[in-house]
């Protein structure tokens, strides 16, 4: 796709032409474009769960862009101005009330993080559903996941900023979590915070991390999920490859140009997202106190430990794993396994490429086996998701046991199951269902 | 099979328990009298005579209160008692260390309250109004008050003039003993007011951010219909 040799731009005689002339003869610019939009073949089918991978790249931009427009007047600053509310705390609020229009970038961002998190749940379970990890698309999938990592990395770095008292203790909580690893946690901890406690340090970092260095690494990431992609071709809800069957031109039978057929089509896409982010921003910005905590109206307070610690919801399904660690294996405390439980939960998705033995890729012509042991996981990653927002309680942790058992096993049986599942023959070209 | 029940059941009950132990006490609902600019005079009247004494409001400036439809003259002779310059913060003499030392923990300072007092149990506004309303005698306390909604309270009853003086019944309901200078429905009405204020000081934009929003829905419903036809236009040949 992307490496084909395309010609170089011929200029016509009129002065646009011989700038376009120049600049391709000196940068691959035609070839880029007829190479990842014009003459970039995506299968004609994509369905609804073909929106969200151009969507994820919309809240990118908005975060980006919202985010520069942050950064020039908040202030990452934990001392107490005149009043004794911390500065960092206040200048979040100087940015609601005194910025023009300030109110309108914070609440973009803020709902943009929760967006964030929605599109890209929804982006890898459409992988999920139709296979899109199989091969020849196992480096599509693990930059994926190095993506999710990241942009977990991002959320938590940037939720200290606000500097409330969800903001103070969630980091507390998360950062102490490193002490449980043996020997080296504690220094680790203190490493972290560059302080014994959360405070200036910690935010003047976590603020660093937040605007460069997380991001770069993001966009970078990004790039490379999008040249993987359009190296191998784009998967589709049935599952098979059209490059299969191809025209006496080389061009698949099942193939159309992305653009303008899919640049058209994500359009609308974009526009209905518009409207539901925009209904968040304009009339819920608070999202029922799940985009933003209720407490973290408080300015942060080391002194006083809020009575219910919780994490936003996006991190709340892995919080559960975490918790459901009761038992000290080896020696080791639980909080250890805890945090190895919960990181392995996000690391296992990349794993997923080499754990499906299914001869067919997507869950249209997969059987009952995989079915059931896939709708299993989403309802436990739900109610994984609901116990993590509730304080502990003894029947929470007895289902978040459960649950997490699911979980795992939807990955670490998957080479069984998916090898003696039963299955529907593929068919030979798209289909439109 | 037992255990797979009572799972189960669990799994039924959860969200009910979860509420049931976050709800302490039922919160009464607020009055919305966030549209009435009149309530809200009124409302920043009480703030300023009652609570800007204590707490703070430092991320409101006074000609913020301009948008309550009084004039910088009135705002000036009437509420403008800590600072003489019109962009000025709401800010008391007070100093939190002092604060601390009196009363155990420095006051809070308000701007934010209404947004912060939201739970599952009710929204801000319904706290506060509980609050505000639910203050009673109680000797053992240091202040010789006590309050149903915040246990324990540091604050004494600032409005026991207009309220008069609470006590707790036999049958844990509270009683009026001592009558205050207005009647129980004028003093309700007065804490709308002041509640009322309390959540517009929380996000002052909060009105001009709903009417925005419908012209951005608009705009979108229409740009939705001109995307939708030109997909369906691009698209009418593949099949």
């Amino acid at each position: 796709m992307a490496n084909t040799n395309f010609e170089k731009y011929k200029s016509d005689g009129s002065l646009a032409g011989n700038l376009l002339e120049w600049v391709d003869a000196r940068f691959p610019a035609t070839a880029m474009w007829r190479g990842h939009l014009s003459e970039y073949y995506a299968p004609k089918n994509f369905n609804f769960w073909y929106f969200f991978g151009s969507l994820a790249l919309l809240v990118l931009v908005i975060q980006i862009v919202t985010g520069i427009f942050l950064v020039m007047h908040y202030k990452p600053d934990a001392s107490l101005n005149a009043a004794g509310i911390p500065v960092a705390f206040a200048s979040v609020e100087y940015i609601m009330r005194d910025v023009p229009w300030g109110w309108l970038v914070r609440y973009m961002h803020s709902t943009g993080a929760s967006a964030f998190f929605i599109v890209v749940y929804l982006h890898m379970f459409r992988g999920l559903l139709y296979g899109s990890y199989r091969q020849p698309r196992e480096l599509i999938w693990v930059f994926g996941v190095l993506i999710f990592l990241m942009l977990m990395a991002e959320a938590f770095f940037g939720y200290l900023l606000p500097w409330g008292q969800m903001s103070f203790w969630g980091a507390q909580v998360i950062v102490n979590l490193f002490g449980a690893i043996p020997l080296i946690g504690e220094p680790l901890s203190i490493w972290v915070r560059g302080d014994f406690v959360i405070g200036d340090a910690t935010l003047n970092r976590f603020f660093s991390f937040h605007v460069i260095a997380i991001p770069l690494v993001l966009i970078g990431l990004v790039a490379a999920h999008i040249l993987a992609l359009h190296e191998v071709g784009s998967n589709n809800p049935d599952g098979v490859e059209i490059k299969k069957k191809k025209d006496e031109n080389g061009i698949p039978l099942d193939g159309i140009p992305f653009h303008p057929y899919y640049t058209v089509k994500d359009i609308v896409g974009v526009v209905v997202f518009l409207m539901a982010f925009s209904l968040v921003v304009f009339f819920a910005p608070e999202g029922g106190g799940y985009f933003l905590e209720y407490n973290n109206f408080y300015p942060a307070d080391p002194l006083k430990t809020p009575p219910h610690i919780a994490p936003v919801w996006y991190f709340t399904p892995y919080y559960s794993v975490l918790r459901a660690m009761v038992w000290n294996f080896f020696g080791l405390d639980a909080k250890f396994w805890g945090v190895v439980a919960m990181g392995a939960s996000v690391v296992i998705f990349a794993f997923l490429p080499w754990l499906d033995r299914s001869p067919v890729k997507s869950i249209r012509y997969r059987g009952p086996i995989y079915k059931s042991f896939l709708t299993a996981f989403i309802i436990s990653f739900f109610i994984l998701g609901y116990l993590g927002t509730q304080a502990p309680s003894y029947w929470g942790e007895k289902i978040s046991q459960v649950c997490t058992v699911i979980y795992f096993a939807f990955f670490l049986l998957m080479p069984w199951y998916s090898k003696i599942d039963k299955y529907k023959p593929e068919p030979e070209r798209v289909t439109w269902k | 099979m037992r255990n797979l029940k009572t799972l189960l059941a669990a799994l039924l009950l959860a969200p009910t328990l979860a509420l049931a132990a976050g709800a302490s006490i039922h919160l009464d609902k607020a009055p919305d009298v966030s549209g009435d600019k009149a309530a809200l005079q009124n409302g920043a009247k009480l703030f300023v005579n009652y609570c800007l004494n204590c707490h703070g409001a430092s991320q409101l400036r006074y000609n913020k209160l301009l948008e309550l439809g009084l004039t910088e003259q009135q705002v000036k002779d009437n509420l403008m008692f800590t600072s003489d310059k019109i962009g000025d913060q709401m800010l008391i003499s007070m100093r939190p260390a002092e604060a601390k030392k009196w009363f155990g923990a420095a006051p809070p300072d308000l701007t934010l309250i209404a947004r912060a007092r939201a739970s599952a149990a009710g929204s801000g506004a319904d706290w506060l109004y509980t609050y505000l309303r639910t203050f009673y005698r109680d000797d053992k306390r240091a202040t010789g008050w006590n309050n149903l909604a915040f246990e324990n309270v540091g604050m004494p009853h600032v409005l026991y003039e207009l309220q008069g003086e609470q006590v707790m019944g036999e049958d844990h309901k509270l009683k009026l003993a001592v009558p205050g200078k207005l009647s129980p429905a004028e003093y309700d009405k007065q804490v709308a007011d002041l509640v009322g204020f309390l959540v517009w000081m929380g996000e002052p934009q909060a009105g001009l951010r709903k009417q925005l929003g419908i012209a951005v829905l608009v705009f979108l419903s229409i740009l939705f219909v001109l995307s939708y036809a030109l997909k369906k236009e691009y698209w009418k040949d593949i099949h």
